[in-house]
């Protein structure tokens, strides 16, 4: 396993106080993080934890870093040179900017499903399947199998189960984004990263991505990204405010939204800027 | 104001008539030229051009072996320069995307693109004819070949830079290793623009004289031995136009016909991947 100090809790990170509930356990701790693209400082020491199997939101006015924190916690930056994190990401103890870090490893843990729908040009059947196959070998019977399955928690079997060997890009775009969700579920992440997932679609399909990710949360722990403040009130337990690459306020969903400490967190969510 | 408007649509239609004239002018003279091999050429076209060897002057023959020289050396040309130029254009859009290499070899790449095919030609002799000290359909694959190269190179790497970097994301955020991301991911978005720039790489060679007139030369006869000269369509269209006997004339409108055709539906093919590939 690439991260054994399972028992070995990281302590918590130094965020903001919250209120004396009950935590449950810290699946990712981001610590003093600096992200630079070149010499530009994306990210100005961010210090936040996503809590295992709840959903965080991460709001914010463009350009405040809340895509490229996401794109550190499964190390997308990697793919462009440039582009470099420093500090420390521990994910169940484990720090995953350890160079020595298997990337694909690390992402197969990891899933993220993208602002624009990505589907692959090929069959609905194979976007679902082409991630299966990167890590097991599985029979012809147990492949359909799994593809059912993995497009049921999607929810998107029904509307699909006609036209399997049809291409992913005949889909409506509500219906090509649940197939990345599928198809990221498919691999059997325990982190899900979701970024601006909904920014595309109309408000139908939005509100059944919103209820996929009620019905996921139970199993994966899950960040996302979003510009809509009422999708981060309706979808998370924990928000996170950021601007200009620092985060300003983290805490629960409820009390962010209700009674935000900071001014400049009071000023977003009321839609003085943003 | 009403002024304003009447000369703004004075040159609006200014313009209109001189960009048409300007079209005009030239799809003219494309029509000309297939006016005149049709009217040459069409006379010709019969069993006899592909069925019999290329005659001596005075008697009635076809142009079987021109046709099966070209047929083999742009075959063999191709499968020598295509997988080259794929090859470098995966490493160039995909691997070396940032590299600074990547840039020093699509600026060489640009200017082989448009050396004169003539110099490509003398370079194969150099470096072929003269220390084997013969002619022969190798060194015309060779010619033809590092022709086939930058075509084929260009078009893979600018098809593979079109397919969104999204794609390429969504395969790696699955932890799936580079060789699939790029193997089943952006090769299989980009194939049919892949399809399209070996298709026009071969229709480019396939109407290719000079680089043959110093390497594969030309033949009378039936041959398939590859040490050996070898007839081609361009080379003998040459040979034959201008040649005094009206035999060989006509034979050379037919095979000037018989080209064009075979590069037309080349390119027409080409396109009709290529216009599928942007629709997707």
């Amino acid at each position: 396993m690439m991260f054994d100090t399972m028992d070995n809790p990281a302590p918590a990170a130094p965020t903001p106080t919250m209120p004396d509930i009950a935590k449950p356990a810290e699946k990712i701790s981001v610590r003093h993080l600096r992200f630079y693209y070149g010499a530009n400082q994306a990210l100005r020491g961010i210090d936040m934890p996503f809590y295992d199997r709840h959903v965080t939101a991460i709001i914010g006015p463009s350009g405040c870093g809340k895509s490229t924190l996401l794109r550190v916690l499964n190390r997308m930056y990697d793919l462009y040179p440039d582009q470099r994190a420093e500090g420390e990401v521990l994910m169940d103890g484990g720090n995953i900017l350890d160079p020595a870090v298997d990337l694909n490893v690390l992402r197969s843990k990891v899933g993220m499903v993208f602002q624009k729908p990505t589907p692959f040009p090929m069959s609905i059947y194979d976007n679902i399947a082409f991630g299966i196959r990167l890590y097991s070998r599985p029979s012809r019977s147990e492949l359909d199998d799994q593809v059912e399955d993995v497009l049921q928690r999607a929810a998107l079997w029904d509307e699909v189960k006609d036209k399997l060997a049809e291409s992913g890009l005949g889909l409506s775009g509500g219906q090509q984004q649940r197939l990345c969700i599928a198809r990221t579920i498919a691999v059997n992440p325990e982190v899900i990263l979701l970024d601006e997932p909904c920014s595309a679609l109309d408000p139908i399909s939005t509100s059944k991505i919103e209820e996929l990710i009620e019905e996921l949360k139970a199993s994966y722990t899950i960040a996302i990204v979003t510009h809509n403040m009422q999708q981060a009130a309706r979808v998370s337990d924990y928000t996170a405010f950021m601007y200009l690459g620092e985060l300003v306020e983290f805490g629960d969903t409820e009390r962010i939204f209700t009674s935000p400490e900071h001014d400049r967190t009071q000023g977003y969510i009321t839609g003085r800027y943003g | 104001m009403k002024r304003l408007y009447l000369r703004r649509r004075l040159i609006n239609r200014a313009i209109t008539v001189a960009s048409i004239g300007a079209a005009g002018f030239g799809i003219l003279f494309l029509l000309l030229v297939l006016w005149k091999l049709v009217a040459e050429g069409l006379g010709g076209l019969d069993l006899d051009l592909l069925t019999k060897m290329t005659p001596p002057p005075g008697s009635d023959g076809g142009l079987l072996n021109p046709i099966l020289g070209s047929a083999v050396i742009t075959a063999l040309a191709t499968l020598v320069g295509a997988p080259l130029g794929l090859l470098a254009g995966i490493y160039m859009a995909e691997y070396g995307r940032y590299a600074r290499i990547t840039v020093v070899v699509r600026f060489i790449n640009d200017v082989l693109l448009s050396a004169p095919s003539i110099v490509i030609g003398l370079f194969v002799y150099e470096i072929m004819v003269v220390p084997m000290g013969h002619f022969s359909a190798w060194a015309g694959v060779a010619a033809l070949a590092i022709i086939v190269i930058p075509v084929v190179l260009r078009t893979t790497e600018d098809m593979l830079s079109l397919v969104p970097g999204g794609l390429r994301e969504a395969a790696a955020a699955l932890g799936a290793p580079r060789w699939i991301i790029i193997g089943k991911v952006a090769i299989r978005a980009a194939l049919s623009g892949l399809v399209t720039g070996v298709l026009l790489a071969v229709a480019r060679i396939s109407g290719e004289t000079a680089p043959l007139l110093f390497t594969a030369l030309n033949n009378q006869f039936w041959s398939t031995d590859l040490n050996a000269p070898i007839a081609s369509l361009p080379v003998t269209i040459f040979q034959f136009a201008m040649s005094p006997y009206e035999e060989w004339q006509r034979l050379a409108w037919s095979g000037a016909l018989l080209i064009t055709l075979a590069v037309l539906c080349l390119n027409a093919f080409a396109r009709l991947l290529a216009a599928r590939q942007r629709s997707k």
